[in-house]
């Protein structure tokens, strides 16, 4: 089918598969920081931005996001980078494979909670796993960063 | 020792670019052409092919090939990544005739897109004989079912097995008469502990791609842990020149051990040949789970005695440890078991450690972090803590007055000298930091929550002695700046970044004038892989040698330019001058470029090579504080304090983290990560719906300190971290359930259910 | 039947013919009726993919489903209100001590409660879905296009429907308490069991989900706590009058006892929030 899907500001004036996924789609024009973690929507390495809301885009059919924004770390590169400098200040990215799933959910996470307390925190976050680093230094760049505010000095959204 | 690089918490090399997204990882590379490759599975745990049908198959527009049994080269091998001679039997075709396990591969299909595979493979007819299979590692040992009948089954050297009684391996190692000590004790404990077969579940799948280049070589880019021994057996399974093979190992998404086995990279790499081009597989998590490797399921039997003040005097252990359907890193892993768990008692003890691994039809196990040592602690540990219950001393006393000392030889660790340890200091923090004197052994919350706390300690190794073996080139380029080669593979660990540490420590310069990127077996040195807690240790060593020497070059060569006694000349990182008049120098870029233009050019590399004689052992003391809810049987882990000795920590973050993570992971293993089969053989736990890793909400904030000694066989003085810190958790939270409920669970996981029907015993 | 099931090939078993987003739900029905069997309406396609070959997907997502209204006296959750909606929406939050958003706030995490939406769990009927059980104990009723609307209780005994489509689960304002009780092996897991109660003027309701079959309702724990027996009683009404089976998060026997724990502490937690 012929779908019109912006990723970043970017309008895409496609023909899919009926039965392509959002994350496929992504992936196929370069998006390639949508990584794919499991086949049963339990891992959250593929959280992406659809209306600025995160979901799962292995799950999500490419052919819903007709009309719709998506967006994906390489969308909001200089918020992930300032995020991701704190989590490299921690070591806590190790293989760094669920990063990118792991920073749009932290990115919407902030949007969505005002001040959270650490229990919102982890139950915002809890579908996004990580097998490397036992979440201890994730959790540490989320306090520095979420600390820091360094989004209102950015003068990011 | 005042040092500017090491002992340092520096970001990871790669952290912008992982963090950034970038296509960095195998799949992010694939060239656009590639055929897409999947494999048909047996759906039998054991079964003979009668006949496979594959002619409709092939007709499927866009399919360039289909592979069976009858396509693939006679060969035996391993997949597993180990030294050659591998102890590991060559019980493996690419795809054979008999399948022993649901999942062994049938069928190797190659096409233009997935769909037109897909729709191949539903067309592909296969009859089997369906035979019977045998499950139960426990029967397995003597069963008229032989899982390796073949007459090509092939040993480098005796490890031990029988395949006729489906035995893979089996061994003893002993010293003293241990019945003669065991029936001297005023105490024995003489239980039995089972663990499971945990997949190692790293976030990126299996994957690899495959092309030909110019000179019609096969080029190999795949997410491995090891990928000299991935060129070597890949060479021998599909029988080409070792020289018409090349591996590039990207960036990898987590490996665990799970990687030091080839898994996907036969598939597209015998397709490439057949067709010439390129080709690519990407696991799904399903085959990940289903159709690679995994820990070794065991039933570990101990029995260990002791003194009525404490003294422990005979430790007794047998592990029957179940190999699943190939025999990778089988009679390696079930060594760890008891060498690197008896050796903390054996002080004054005789002991025995006598071992079987067996073949059944469930997916082979392979290597994952702590390889057999994890089940070994489970028992042993366990096991002390039930002794010191029948001796009503503490656990942690048990353990201090028994560990063994600096300077002594391990008769059960292969005999080698304990050279560091801070063993003690390790538990004496442990407790403090846990509130043991307060909690032990547990403190009612309200009328059904207890909390219980637990202990366990632990070593492992360092590298593989006198086998793992490291090269280092460091080059100094024009301008100045160094460009470090490395063979050891990064999986996430940050080895590219702590030998970068070692080698500007060295060379006395910033970070960024050293350059490290992953490995390609064409122009890396040869380094056995990241595997065996050996990089930080063995690779480590051989980065300090080579830096030495191009230090000592760089001296040499200024003293050249300076006119001067090579003795007087010093190089301080960015100069070389005249010890006697330091304003008698040249700069390190002047020389650089100096080295490379004209007369008298000298480029300057260095290379060196190490191999370590022993593995000096890390050790580390966890505890863990649970709370149990006594109506349900729930358990939560509510404070984990780990405290590791690992020598000398060379990057301060990326140790916290290996620790943290390592935990983590041995929390899951304690609780929660239970592969189940049916009883037909078909394994029921193959997703992360069924298979539960540990989230953000199952682990408290892990809490982990350092007690460095100084090992002085390593790289300023350190040892490894990789694998010691996963052994702790499941001893110990066993004895914290122990202590909150009164129920002894022996049988990994330590599940609700459990706990709450063993209450009811 | 063919030999070979095949793991690499598994995501492919799901395919799409024809996928369409109807403007209105008259049109969504005619095109359902075309071929039931092989049509699917969309709900949040969390496990599409693990599914069937589907010869026509109809999306929802544009006839305004997505709405959480308070009228009539009752709350009215649309098909398409995604999980995350009754963990946030203050209509939700406020009323019935705020169970509809606390029972599904164990689901995974976020960007998955974000996508599942209300129908695609009702209408599946899945054992292990929370929301059936919180909703059942709520007496609510679900609203069709064809069948119109239904008690939940009855319409989650009855055989799937694939030629009729679910528009809203209602739940009258009563102002009743609730109670949610779960188990689960990780704490994003499906529940190992689930209970949840309801109180509104001296009577109750109880059910109990995850048996591992779906949720139903126990009128033997009801009337224990109608009649004042206490909330213990329930909860050994609920282990013995309902049957407990064995999956690979749990055996019966287990399931029994939590059954009786998790009753009586929703119970329980359901008298204190009518005291206070």
């Amino acid at each position: 089918m012929k779908v019109k899907i912006t990723v970043n500001g970017m309008l895409y004036n496609k023909h899919i598969p009926n039965d392509m996924m959002l994350l496929e789609f992504l992936r196929k024009y370069g998006y390639v920081s949508v990584k794919r973690g499991c086949d049963t929507s339990n891992c959250g390495l593929c959280t992406v931005w659809v209306e600025g809301k995160p979901v799962l885009s292995c799950s999500y059919p490419a052919a819903r996001a007709d009309g719709l924004h998506v967006t994906t770390l390489e969308g909001v590169k200089d918020e992930a980078a300032s995020f991701g400098r704190y989590m490299t200040a921690q070591g806590a990215e190790q293989c760094g494979y669920c990063s990118p799933g792991f920073i749009m959910a932290v990115l919407a996470m902030r949007r969505e909670l005002t001040d959270p307390t650490e229990e919102e925190i982890s139950n915002y976050l809890a579908g996004n796993l990580c097998r490397c680093s036992g979440y201890a230094g994730q959790t540490r760049a989320l306090r520095a960063w979420l600390h820091d505010k360094p989004w209102e000095k950015e003068g990011q959204a | 020792m005042n040092l500017k690089y090491v002992n340092q918490a520096i970001p990871k090399l790669d952290g912008a670019a992982l963090t950034g997204g970038k296509g960095v990882y195998t799949e992010d590379m694939v060239p656009r052409d590639c055929l897409v490759v999947q494999v048909l599975r047996s759906p039998h745990a054991h079964a003979r092919i009668k006949s496979i049908r594959k002619d409709a198959a092939s007709r499927v527009p866009g399919i360039s090939c289909i592979l069976t049994w009858e396509d693939v080269p006679q060969i035996r091998y391993t997949l597993a990544g180990q030294s050659y001679p591998e102890p590991s039997p060559y019980d493996r075709y690419i795809l054979e005739r008999t399948v022993r396990y649901v999942g062994d591969p049938v069928a190797i299909v190659a096409g233009r897109d997935k769909d037109c595979v897909a729709r191949a493979m539903r067309m592909i007819q296969v009859k089997y004989d369906i035979l019977e299979p045998v499950l139960d590692f426990e029967t397995a040992l003597d069963n008229p079912i032989v899982v390796h009948p073949e007459e090509d089954y092939f040993h480098h050297f005796d490890i031990g097995g029988d395949q006729k009684r489906n035995l893979v391996s089996s061994g003893c190692d002993s010293d003293g008469d241990v019945e003669a000590a065991l029936a001297a004790c005023d105490v024995v404990v003489d239980r039995t502990y089972y663990t499971k077969a945990n997949a190692q579940a790293m976030m990126e799948t299996f994957r690899t791609y495959t092309y030909l280049d110019y000179n019609r070589r096969l080029n190999v880019v795949t997410s491995t842990q090891v990928p000299f021994h991935c060129r070597r057996t890949i060479a021998r399974a599909l029988g080409l020149p070792k020289n018409m093979v090349r591996v590039v190992k990207p960036r990898i998404g987590g490996g665990f051990g799970a990687k030091q086995t080839l898994v996907s990279e036969l598939f597209p790499a015998l397709v490439t040949l057949r067709t010439g081009k390129p080709a690519k597989i990407v696991y799904t998590r399903k085959e990940s789970f289903q159709a690679s490797n995994s820990r070794h399921q065991m039933r570990v039997h101990v029995k260990v005695g002791a003194m009525k003040d404490g003294t422990i005097k005979a430790v007794d252990m047998h592990a029957l440890s179940n190999a699943g359907a190939y025999g990778e890193h089988a009679s390696t892993t079930i060594g760890l078991v008891g060498h690197k768990s008896i050796p903390l008692y054996a002080r004054q003890a005789a002991f025995r450690f006598s071992w079987d691994v067996v073949y059944t039809n469930t997916m082979a196990a392979g290597a994952f972090r702590g390889y057999g040592a994890t089940q070994g602690c489970f028992a042993m540990e366990s096991a002390i803590n039930e002794l010191a219950e029948k001796l009503n001393m503490d656990p942690a006393q048990l353990r201090l007055m028994n560990l063994p000392h600096v300077g002594e030889n391990m008769a059960a660790y292969y005999n080698e000298p304990l050279t560091s340890c801070k063993l003690p200091q390790c538990i004496e923090r442990g407790m403090e930091m846990i509130g043991w004197k307060g909690k032990y052994p547990c403190v009612k919350v309200d009328d059904h929550r207890v909390r219980g706390v637990g202990m366990a300690v632990t070593m492992q190794g360092s590298g593989i002695s006198a086998i793992d073996t490291a090269s280092v080139t460091i080059k100094l380029n024009d301008d100045g700046y160094y460009t470090l080669m490395i063979g050891a593979t990064d999986m996430g660990t940050g080895c590219d970044t702590i030998l970068a540490q070692m080698a500007a420590e060295i060379l006395n310069c910033p970070m960024e004038r050293i350059t490290v990127d992953g490995v390609d077996t064409d122009h890396s040195p040869f380094d056995t892989g990241s595997y065996a807690s050996s990089t930080t240790y063995v690779t480590g060593a051989a980065v300090v040698k080579a830096c030495t020497e191009l230090g000592e070059k760089i001296a040499a060569e200024g003293a050249r330019r300076l006119n001067i006694h090579p003795e007087r000349a010093e190089f301080d990182g960015d100069r070389v001058y005249d010890r006697t008049n330091p304003e008698n120098a040249v700069t390190l870029d002047k020389l650089a470029q100096d080295l490379v233009v004209g007369e008298g050019t000298q480029w300057l590399t260095a290379t060196a090579s190490h191999c370590s004689p022993t593995s000096p052992p890390p050790f580390m003391a966890g505890f863990a504080e649970v709370e149990v809810d006594l109506e349900t049987g729930e358990t939560r882990v509510v404070d984990y304090v780990g405290v590791v000795d690992c020598g000398t920590v060379v990057n301060k973050n990326l140790a916290r983290v290996q620790a943290e993570g390592g935990i983590a992971q041995g929390i899951g293993m304690a609780l929660l990560e239970d592969i189940n089969y049916d009883p037909k053989g078909q394994m029921v736990n193959s997703t992360f719906m069924t298979y539960k890793i540990p989230c953000r909400t199952d682990v408290p904030e892990i809490r982990v300190d350092f007690e460095e000694s100084y090992e002085p066989n390593g790289p300023f003085g350190a040892k490894s971290i990789g694998e010691v810190v996963i052994n702790t958790p499941s001893p110990a939270i066993a004895q914290a359930v122990y202590n909150a409920t009164g129920v002894r669970v022996r049988s990994l996981p330590i599940t609700a259910e459990k706990i709450l029907m063993g209450r009811e015993i | 039947m063919r030999e070979n099931p095949i793991y690499g090939e598994e995501l492919d078993l799901f395919t799409i013919k024809s996928y369409v987003f109807p403007e209105t739900l008259e049109e969504a029905d005619e095109l359902l009726q075309r071929d039931a069997r092989n049509s699917a309406i969309l709900g949040g396609c969390c496990w599409l993919k693990l599914g069937r070959r589907i010869s026509r997907a109809i999306d929802l997502s544009r006839l305004g489903l997505d709405q959480i209204e308070v009228k009539d006296g009752f709350l009215e959750l649309g098909a398409s209100v995604t999980l995350h909606q009754l963990e946030t929406h203050p209509a939700v939050t406020s009323r019935f001590d705020g169970i509809l958003g606390e029972c599904v706030s164990h689901i995974v995490g976020v960007p998955f409660r974000n996508c599942a939406t209300v129908g695609g769990s009702v209408f599946s009927r899945f054992g292990f879905s929370d929301l059936t059980c919180a909703l059942l104990a709520l007496d609510a009723s679900v609203v069709l296009y064809r069948g119109g609307e239904q008690p939940l209780a009855e319409f989650m005994a009855s055989p799937i429907a694939f030629d009729d489509i679910l528009l809203k689960v209602r739940v009258r304002d009563d102002g009743r308490r609730a109670a949610y009780q779960s188990v689960r092996r990780s704490t994003t897991d499906f529940p190992t069991l689930a209970a949840a109660v309801s109180c509104l003027g001296g009577q109750w309701t109880v059910s109990v989900g995850a048996r591992p079959a779906r949720a139903v309702r126990c009128e033997t724990a009801a009337a224990c706590l109608n009649e004042g027996k206490g909330a213990a009683a329930a909860g050994q009404a609920a282990a013995d009058e309902l049957t407990y089976g064995t999956d690979l998060r749990a055996g019966a026997d287990y399931r029994k006892k939590l059954a009786a724990v998790l009753v009586r502490r929703a119970a329980e937690q359901c008298m204190e929030e009518n005291k206070g």
